[in-house]
């Protein structure tokens, strides 16, 4: 984390002295001290010496667990006054609590990538003085969902509230939930038909909505009708509100029994602990050293269906994430994302607050699985995200609506780097191949069977394949990487949620990347529009690339595709007692669906992103789920667990010998291998790829020679064209990886396609009187 | 806490008991690991030199019996490169990137779309062992993908000492 500290802009004029923090420290003045004290002496506020936890160590983590438990229950009891399944059956949502200078100091379980966003609010309002205009009292209630501040996106709403003791300022809890709807161009919480951000929906930035525990009358007013979901946005902000307020007096309790002397020191010491343990850690764990990987996604927008308002938008383009991870000698570590691509006209660019405090969930599951999840992990980190990339931008039209495209996509690739840390210590059992770009996401709206204006948002990706290990497969429809606690919700919850009929729900054949262990499988769901009126639904996921690559062998997920079919006939197949769609797409170049409904409207394809289509009762829309990406060699592979593979629908039969080298034959007892045939099927193999293949030097003449004929596609064209202009280092790299002459350049100006934003953009921070903080090295 | 060798080697042939898998997940990690989990490697491989460090489940960087030098070389007996260069530079590669050719390992409409990303193999040239994978786009240059600190790693680290290196 970067310390850099922001100077007063109104120098010379009148600063109150008395502010309201417990000591008489503004807000300002307290952060600018933990920053000074952190930056002059390597430790966190100051505290080389850990006096309330050494000297007393049982009282500590006394305190500790209180705070932690206090916080988990504040959301288990939170979540259950939603009602909005997001947040209900799928948990997403996160509590937090924050010292004074709006560091965290303990978080709740769920969407813990909050514990950045929250906090990045919470230091907007330091240091542009919300001190003084509009205050920050007791009880205040703020609320806050700006991407351009730090937010993931829009539709995660923050509220925040204060935390006082004896008239000052002791901290600040934050709530966050993922709401159904932000209002934005099309419904659905990630919606894709907007370009820019003043089409992404409501946006709020650390608005004071409510005083004395009492939320504004012009906010319940003014909130509600922004948003499709009324119902779901006034429920979870009830939500959000109890949760701030059960941990608040929860702190109050705490404090009472401990004394403010003690709490006050927790607040700090817990931070510096947090930024120890996680150099403890790195040393405990990896092999220090330089890891280098990278991360793609798909941005077809150029396809009809891509309906936006902007043509130079209508453009294909592949986003890119380099990535070094540099582990030192004394625990340290630097993570570089040079070489990123520009921010796009879509809504997947983030914040780098979002970029690296998602990192933070990801090592929550690997690196820190601790409970004591708080800001000491990101001061004992060094990013660097280039200013102007795709999750630093400098422009403040970006739209971040569905910033998870990229973020699950570029995150994944650093699985791969400390796996291989983790493979080469012994430690097999850390080791994961990557996370499944979670998608797709199945949204839309319009009525629904209430006769309400209602939006949709499903949450069944939260249980996608999880990656291999080098000691089995990857979990199946498991898991998310953002939100470790992820589930795929009930079908009868998404029904009441929905006008949307499942016909459907399994597992997703051979949608795991092969290797001696598989990716754990994805999933599918086919569902039928029932009782909507005015419907619309859209796609979002990827189709063209499978950002999640396998490792030390193993292959890549499964890429996704869309289908989806109007004027079905299915009604009149039921009155009929005819056979309709059911279960899954289990070989898509079958279709079988098709089969069966011969005479409808089919779109099926590997565009996988689409804006808002018309859709009527008994149209289907079938929601695919990625599998993890696998690892080791397949011809490794149990040739057991291939059968058992087939049995359980994980792999389709041609690819138990094309991939595997398995023999079987199907008996009434299930698959039986050949074991003969198997051992001389796998040597065959061997020796096809090592005919097939060539001299790794001798494929790079060749490559070469294309790129000196700038043969490739547009969009990987413009990816490395848009990274080049950004980084001087990683064209300088990538001519003398190719050995290419010094006059060779790739420029954005000559493909031909628009590149609106390659050369002028405007800075949030060129605003009047706004001062962003960053957090990260930018230069 | 160590655990028993066997349970280490039952690791490695992925037939480890759960519970035992659950304790190495959840409980700090028993710094003796790496020895044990080398000297089973040793002993597996069908050569004499010396594991420093394993990078995949069929490659390591090994010191040369004879020479001292410390390289990278593939359970088959490949020799690669120094430890210190990209060994995928001198493997035999299979690149993917017609549709017909991803098409063969992924469903129709399941694979990655030619155009867009291709699919790199790379193969010992000795055994035709899979050892890595790259799924980037076209023109993209083979990466390095780890450079490790192997002496602070011996010796700062996990205080062993440190494999003689005769540099070539």
């Amino acid at each position: 984390m970067s310390y850099e500290r922001i100077e007063p802009q109104s120098a010379g004029a009148t600063i109150p002295t008395t502010g309201i923090v417990r000591g008489g420290q503004t807000l300002k003045q307290h952060r600018d001290g933990v920053l000074d004290a952190t930056r002059n002496t390597g430790s966190y506020a100051g505290l080389t010496e850990l006096s309330l936890r050494d000297e007393e160590p049982i009282r500590y983590n006394k305190m500790f667990s209180r705070l932690r438990a206090g916080v988990v229950d504040a959301r288990e009891t939170a979540k259950r006054i939603a009602a909005s399944p997001i947040v209900e059956q799928e948990g997403e949502l996160c509590f937090t609590l924050y010292n004074a200078a709006g560091d965290a100091i303990v978080t709740s379980t769920g969407i813990i990538i909050h514990v950045g966003t929250m906090g990045a609010a919470i230091k907007y309002m330091i240091e542009n003085d919300w001190e003084h205009n509009p205050g920050v009292q007791d009880k205040d209630i703020f609320c806050n969902n700006d991407s351009l501040i730090g937010n993931v996106h829009p539709c995660d709403i923050h509220t925040i509230v204060p935390i006082f003791w004896e008239g000052r300022l002791v901290g600040w809890v934050g709530g966050v939930t993922h709401v159904i709807d932000t209002g934005a161009v099309g419904p659905g919480s990630m919606a894709t038909g907007q370009i820019q951000r003043f089409g992404d929906g409501y946006s709020v930035t650390c608005r004071k909505i409510g005083a004395n525990d009492t939320l504004f009358r012009d906010w319940l007013h003014e909130s509600q009708r922004m948003v499709r979901t009324t119902r779901y946005w006034m429920l979870d902000e009830r939500t959000r509100v109890a949760g701030c307020h059960m941990i608040r007096d929860m702190v109050e309790e705490l404090i009472r029994d401990e004394g403010i002397d003690a709490y006050w020191r927790f607040c700090y010491e817990s931070v510096e602990h947090g930024r120890r343990g996680l150099q403890n850690r790195i040393k405990a764990m990896t092999i220090p050293g330089k890891y280098r990987q990278v991360g793609f996604v798909d941005v077809p927008y150029k396809h009809e269906d891509v309906r936006v308002p902007s043509d130079f938008a209508k453009v294909d383009t592949i986003m890119h994430t380099p990535s070094e991870i540099e582990i030192r000698g004394d625990g340290t570590w630097k993570l570089d994302f040079d070489g990123s691509t520009r921010w796009g006209w879509h809504t997947y660019n983030a914040h780098q607050v979002s970029f690296t405090s998602g990192i933070w969930v990801m090592m929550t599951q690997t690196l820190i699985p601790t409970e004591m999840i708080n800001d000491g992990a990101a001061y004992g980190t060094e990013f660097r995200l280039p200013k102007g990339t795709w999750m630093n931008p400098d422009d403040r039209r970006v739209a971040f609506s569905y910033s998870w495209h990229f973020l699950v996509s570029s995150w994944t690739a650093l699985w791969r780097g400390l796996s291989r840390s983790y493979f080469g210590r012994g430690y097999l059992e850390e080791v994961n191949a990557g996370n499944a770009n979670t998608s797709n996401w199945l949204q839309g709206g319009g009525f629904n069977q209430y006769d309400e204006i209602h939006a949709v948002n499903s949450f069944e990706c939260a249980a996608n394949g999880v990656g291999a290990s080098a000691f089995g497969d990857g979990i199946s429809h498991a898991a998310a990487i953002w939100n470790p606690e992820g589930d795929m919700g009930d079908m009868e919850i998404w029904e009441l949620a929905e006008p949307l009929v499942y016909l459907g729900r399994q597992i997703k054949a051979s949608s795991g990347g092969s290797g001696k262990y598989r990716g754990g499988s994805g999933w599918e769901s086919l569902r039928m529009v029932w009782n909507a009126k005015d419907w619309t639904m859209f796609f979002m996921g990827n189709g063209h690339i499978s950002s999640d690559w396998g490792l030390m062998g193993g292959f890549p997920a499964a890429s996704g595709y869309r289908f989806a079919a109007h004027d079905t006939g299915i009604k009149e197949l039921i009155e009929a007692g005819k056979p309709i769609p059911l279960g899954g797409d289990v070989d898509p170049g079958e279709r079988s669906y098709e089969k069966l409904i011969p005479n409808a409207q089919v779109k099926r394809d590997k565009q996988a992103i689409t804006t808002e289509e018309m859709f009527k009762d008994y149209d289907l829309y079938l929601n695919t789920m990625k599998g993890g990406p696998g690892f080791g060699d397949p011809l490794e592979r149990d040739p057991a667990m291939v059968a058992n593979d087939l049995e359980n629908g994980h792999t389709l039969p041609r690819f138990a010998e094309r991939i595997y080298g398995v023999v079987v034959r199907e008996t009434d007892t299930g698959y039986q291998v050949d074991s003969k045939a198997t051992s001389e099927r796998r040597q065959a193999l061997r020796k096809a790829r090592l005919a097939r293949a060539m001299p790794t030097r001798e494929w790079m003449k060749q490559e070469r020679e294309r790129i000196l004929k700038k043969d490739a596609s547009t969009q990987v064209q413009q990816m490395f064209a848009s990274s080049f202009k950004l980084s001087p280092r990683f064209l300088a790299e990538f001519k003398a990886f190719w050995d290419l002459p010094e006059s060779w350049e790739l420029r954005e100006e000559e493909l031909g396609i628009p590149h609106y934003g390659s050369h002028y953009h405007m800075d949030l921070s060129e605003l009047p009187d706004v001062r962003t903080v960053k957090l990260v090295e930018e230069e | 806490m160590a655990y028993e060798r066997n349970k280490i080697a039952d690791l490695i042939d992925g037939t480890i008991d759960p519970d035992t898998l659950h304790k190495m997940l959840s409980t700090p990690k028993d710094e003796g690991r790496f020895e044990t989990y080398l000297s089973i490697l040793q002993e597996r491989v069908p050569w004499d030199d010396r594991i420093i460090l394993p990078l995949g489940p069929k490659l390591y960087i090994v010191q040369e019996k004879d020479t001292h030098r410390w390289v990278v070389k593939s359970e088959a007996g490949h020799v690669f490169c120094d430890y210190r260069e990209n060994w995928k530079l001198h493997a035999m590669v299979y690149v993917r990137e017609s549709q017909e050719a991803l098409n063969e390992i992924y469903p129709e409409l399941m694979a990655p779309s030619s155009g867009w990303q291709t699919i790199r193999e790379y193969y010992c040239p000795l055994s035709g062992d899979l050892l890595d994978v790259e799924a980037p786009t076209a023109w993209y240059p083979v990466i390095h993908d780890f450079e490790p600190d192997i002496e602070t790693f011996y010796k700062d680290w996990l205080g062993l000492e440190v494999p003689e290196r005769a540099d070539s």
